[in-house]
């Protein structure tokens, strides 16, 4: 059966992963189909509302279910990680608590005023309701953000010995945690990515499809709008994932040095695209390394050290010592562990994961750009893998970014302060989170299936014919609605 | 205790209430979906039941939030209380967390494609969903309101059938109930034609169970742990749910939806005043109670959280407002449009 710990620790992974297959999707959506509609307003050419219409469909179908996981992410830190939320509540419930007045409210109220305002309400305010559901997921991003960076890199608080937790000493160091600054826009940047390659991808394949009809022109639009957003998104992704290598260089050496799989602390570090072997210290086995660039990337001088696993185990022991006797005993449980290492593989693994799709994305975003540039169309058959898989390259290098960032982070739950172990649920017994365990997996594989294939309906289908709509003013009172359930 | 602690425990109570108001009538409206979305024949009958979800369509999603933001709330300001809570009521919180994704798939995926068979089984997910949910958030508030086994630790030491003991249920059935009978007023206010009609006759019925229900729930728990303020607004629920009623005869539809709300909002607040100073008391000899006081988050917390309340709560407000404003016209089966042409 394994230990509640593990099922737990699992759930997270599954059903958090899961989440955030969708939620770069609807953050970086909703902003273009916000364009889209803004574009419609300013110029009433159709091709805009095809688009916004078109693109608004499939941003719902997969925002449906990005809503419906989120809750449960909110439930699981009490569901099963009880004695995490005592531990920290008092300062991880408050970035939570922000993202739902401040965000949740905006974002849901504003999507459906967006979906049911055709005709009903006036244009530039249902153009505006689609940009302030897209302001609701970025904030939505920075609280859940500030409350990662926490976990990450714990700031603002101060332990109080009475009520044995971490306390909230300062909110704004909280919001304003170095780790925040760089992550924030590193995954609000890769959301864009991804909105930038579903829209091309989707594009694409329509552009091929309808390439000399009088849709060339609209899809072509589509194309080249989601391979911008997507190729300019990704160089700033590049710049800030650099910077948040030497913030976590410096804030979790042991995940920079798990991330290379450096067990010897080296200057001029070489960086190793690719290696074959256990990557457990025993035997050199880069297949291809790049002198002095891990010391590079990690402390912007090719001749910078970094230290090795090997000497950062003392160094993770010595933190964890330190805390207990700045703290006191009752501490030692909580930080106390045999070993300070992550599980390497993983963390190596999904590292390059993260990088190769991403810059694969930014290459098949410009080579798109130039393919279809003037009246071009990409004939080719291989251009339909190109527009099958863009879309997906990003998403998944989102989700390997975050496995490195968590599975970097162990066995610490909250960095230095409490370990992954000493979170979990004591009154929930092992039996309990298999059920949910299993109840969610079922769920979200029945959801992704109906999803993915709802949605490559809506693609085959393309945009609607042009239809003028009604403003409120000239609707007789029997007149269907442009929209209804 | 002292004043911030005091304030959160209020607009938890307040954040439940609006819950309970808000996503309470599109509980309702789900869970009527066979009976007053039954037409004359399938056609007549697809339509009433696109009439139904349209009524709610533009405010389920924001409705929810107050559940939500009820969660968050919990966790930044009560901590210990979150987190006793949450893995106390795990099995039904599952349950609860699966109504409501299936029920809001059905609200989004279910127009998606014009088939009869992806209908019926939305719609049953709708139905199921729009009825368990309320039904577990009953049991969860009555069971808390009753107490549970609560060690020393903070830790729940009961198990699933603690949960669902008959009191329990019966508050479960008694919310389920108040959301049907604030469905059908909703109906009533927002719809034209029979469905108008057919709303208006079964709110009458509805009314006269819930209120059976809830003098039986609130009177039972105010026995157990009432308080004279508690009472107080029992008899506020009591003759407002009856005036609802009234007004519901009376085809002043307006009215009768404004006294089920009231009647919800003053359940919620029975609740909490029977909790009070409380929020989660212990069962259990030797064992220690939630209270206010130790279950709170640090001074600091509660007052960042409350400036943080005291400046968005009416910026939410005003915009949630302005929704029921854009979409206050009566909808009708003359207004729904064809299905999208997608098998």
């Amino acid at each position: 059966m394994g230990s509640s710990l593990d099922v737990a620790r699992w759930q997270f992974a599954i059903t958090t992963v899961y989440h955030f297959l969708f939620v770069p999707v609807t953050i970086g959506m909703s902003a273009i189909v916000a364009w889209f509609h803004l574009r419609w307003v300013r110029t009433h050419r159709p091709e805009y509302l095809r688009l916004t219409k078109f693109f608004g469909k499939l941003f719902m179908i997969n925002f449906a279910l990005g809503l419906v996981t989120g809750i449960v992410q909110e439930f699981q830190f009490g569901m099963n990680w009880s004695d995490y939320s005592r531990f920290v509540g008092d300062i991880f419930g408050a970035p939570l608590a922000f993202e739902a007045l401040l965000a949740f409210f905006l974002e849901s109220t504003f999507l459906g005023v967006w979906i049911f305002g055709w005709g009903r309400i006036p244009e530039r305010l249902h153009a505006a309701s689609m940009w302030l559901v897209h302001l609701g997921t970025v904030l939505s991003g920075y609280f859940i953000l500030a409350a990662n960076s926490f976990m990450q890199n714990p700031v603002g608080y101060r332990f109080n010995p009475e009520t044995g937790r971490a306390e909230m000493a300062d909110f704004l160091a909280v919001l304003t945690n170095k780790v925040q600054l760089v992550t924030f826009p590193h995954v609000i940047l890769s959301a864009y990515m991804v909105g930038g390659a579903v829209v091309m991808g989707v594009s694409l394949w329509l552009l091929r499809r309808e390439a000399g009809t009088d849709d060339d022109r609209m899809y072509r639009h589509g194309v080249r709008v989601g391979a911008v957003v997507a190729l300019v998104a990704s160089l700033g992704v590049v710049v800030s994932g650099d910077l948040q290598g030497k913030i976590m260089t410096e804030v979790q050496p042991m995940k920079m040095a798990a991330a290379e799989a450096l067990y010897d602390t080296t200057s001029h570090a070489p960086f190793s695209v690719l290696s074959v072997g256990p990557l457990d210290g025993s035997e050199a086995t880069r297949i291809i390394a790049v002198p002095g660039l891990l010391s590079f990337l990690g402390t912007g001088d090719v001749n910078g050290t970094v230290e090795g696993i090997n000497d950062l185990k003392g160094s993770e022991r010595a933190l964890a010592e330190k805390v207990v006797a700045q703290y006191g005993p009752q501490m030692a449980p909580l930080v106390l562990t045999d070993d300070y290492t992550p599980i390497v593989p993983v963390a190596y693994w999904t590292f390059r994961l993260m990088m190769g799709l991403g810059f694969l994305t930014m290459l098949l975003a410009a080579l798109t750009l130039w393919a279809t540039r003037g009246t071009r169309v990409p004939r080719a058959r291989w251009w339909l893998l190109v527009a099958a898989v863009t879309p997906l390259l990003p998403v998944f290098a989102n989700s390997f970014g975050w496995i490195f960032t968590e599975m970097g982070r162990q066995p610490w739950l909250v960095y230095g302060l409490m370990t992954t172990a000493t979170g979990v649920s004591p009154s929930v017994s092992v039996a309990e989170v298999w059920v949910s365990m299993a109840v969610y997996t079922l769920l979200y594989a029945v959801l992704a299936v109906v999803e993915v294939k709802l949605f490559l309906t809506y693609v085959r289908r393309g945009a609607e014919p042009f239809v003028d709509p009604a403003t409120p003013a000239d609707a007789h009172e029997d007149a269907p609605l442009q929209f209804a359930y | 205790m002292d004043t911030l602690q005091l304030v959160w425990f209020a607009l938890i109570g307040l954040l439940w209430a609006g819950y309970l108001v808000l996503e309470g009538f599109d509980f309702g409206v789900g869970a009527l979906l066979p009976v007053l979305g039954a037409g004359e024949d399938a056609a007549d009958t697809e339509k009433r039941r696109r009439v139904m979800l349209t009524t709610i369509g533009p405010h389920w999603d924001g409705n929810e939030v107050w559940l939500i933001t009820a969660g968050g709330a919990t966790f930044a300001a009560f901590p210990e209380w979150y987190a006793t809570m949450f893995s106390a009521f795990y099995l039904p919180l599952l349950v609860l967390l699966v109504a409501l994704i299936v029920r809001n798939m059905g609200f989004e995926y279910r127009h998606k494609r014009d088939d009869v068979t992806w209908r019926r089984r939305w719609d049953a997910a709708i139905i199921g969903g729009s009825i368990a949910a309320p039904l577990l958030v009953g049991v969860a508030l009555t069971d808390i309101v009753r107490g549970l086994p609560i060690d020393r630790d903070l830790e729940y030491t009961g198990s699933l059938l603690t949960l669902l003991d008959p009191l329990g249920l019966l508050g479960g059935v008694t919310v389920v109930a108040l959301s049907l009978t604030h469905g059908a007023f909703f109906l009533a206010l927002k719809t034209t034609g029979t469905i108008r009609e057919d709303a208006r006759r079964l709110g009458t019925t509805l009314g006269a169970v819930t209120a059976v229900l809830a003098v039986v729930t609130l009177g039972w728990l105010g026995l157990l742990t009432g308080s004279a303020w508690s009472w107080a607004t029992t008899v506020v629920a009591a003759v407002a749910l009856l005036a609802a009623v009234a007004a519901n005869a009376r085809g002043r539809e307006g009215w009768a939806f404004t006294g089920t709300a009231v009647t919800a909002a003053a359940t919620v607040a029975t609740y909490f005043l029977a909790l009070f100073p409380d929020v989660m008391p212990t069962t259990l000899d030797g064992g220690r109670s939630l209270t206010i006081a130790n279950a709170s988050s640090s001074p600091m917390t509660l007052q960042i959280m409350t400036w943080a309340a005291a400046v968005f709560t009416p910026i939410v407000l005003l915009y949630t407002g302005y929704t029921y404003y854009a979409f206050r016209r009566r909808i009708g089966t003359q207004h729904i449009p064809e299905p999208v042409a997608v098998g």
